[in-house]
């Protein structure tokens, strides 16, 4: 097998993980976690592209992955933020409970 | 495809499957740091060690460390009994396992994928970080911006408000 299509199956498993978690679970943590398994899925085919593609010394996929890393930490922290203020509201982090926008 | 590579890929994806799976949350967080321990180690397998090393730094040390305290601060909330999963968990399974086939059979009937060079590339930190001082410096104050500014309002979000003086209208 082509080793670059190793890596893309990792990934393409890990993304498929982070999204069945984010929709099936039903606490809205856990749905953050899967989001943040997402977010490295696709830093990991960054990676692996800038390793087996043409030119690396050019070092853009690095510097793409810091980039993606520093902008999932802030997303991460804003994440937890909302919900630790909607818990201190709703009192509840269970993502089916939080209806009361429904129509 | 190396032993090395199995390993952190069964690594990986134990992780992150115990990870979306186990019912206590505080376990599900030292799952999400054994899966990014193991990414951690692909991409060094990949001859990215800054960025192998940024990921332990950032998601094993912080990003994991912080939903654990959101794990604590919001702990209490669900009884114990609660079924983890949504009532229509088949459907988001469906979703997930559909998106995997799409992905997965665009990959293997790929046949552009580049072989890539046999010889390790020689990236030093020092390139790296020439690179950032010089071609990617607009990018890079725009990231300490945007870091700023989201740490800020994380703050201000999960500020305590004031609880409302008595006789004040609601």
């Amino acid at each position: 097998m082509n080793p670059l299509a190793g890596y893309l199956l990792l990934s393409a498993v890990l993304f498929a993980i982070g999204l069945a978690g984010a929709v099936t679970r039903r606490n809205a943590i856990i749905v953050l976690i899967g989001i943040e398994l997402m977010l490295n899925a696709a830093n990991l085919n960054f990676i692996a592209f800038w390793r087996f593609g043409k030119n690396p010394e050019a070092m853009t996929g690095i510097v793409f992955v810091i980039f993606s890393i520093a902008v999932a930490a802030a997303e991460a922290a804003v994440g937890l933020a909302l919900i630790i203020a909607i818990y201190r509201h709703q009192k509840t982090t269970n993502v089916d409970r939080l209806d009361s926008m429904k129509g | 495809m190396t032993f090395t590579f199995y390993l952190l890929c069964g690594l990986t994806l134990a992780g992150a499957v115990a990870a979306m799976s186990l019912r206590n949350l505080v376990h599900c967080a030292l799952s999400l740091a054994v899966a990014f321990g193991g990414l951690a180690g692909i991409y060094l397998q990949l001859d990215a060690q800054f960025a192998g090393f940024a990921q332990v730094l950032v998601y094993v040390g912080a990003v994991a460390i912080l939903i654990v305290f959101a794990v604590l601060l919001t702990r209490g909330s669900e009884p114990a009994n609660e079924p983890i999963y949504s009532t229509r968990w088949f459907v988001g399974l469906g979703v997930a396992t559909g998106v995997f086939a799409v992905i997965a059979s665009a990959v293997m009937a790929s046949k552009a994928l580049p072989l890539g060079p046999l010889s390790a590339p020689t990236v030093v930190i020092r390139d790296l970080g020439d690179q950032l001082m010089t071609r990617y410096v607009l990018p890079l104050e725009v990231l300490g911006l945007l870091l700023t500014a989201a740490l800020i309002g994380a703050v201000i979000i999960a500020l305590h408000d004031n609880p409302p003086k008595t006789g004040d209208a609601k």
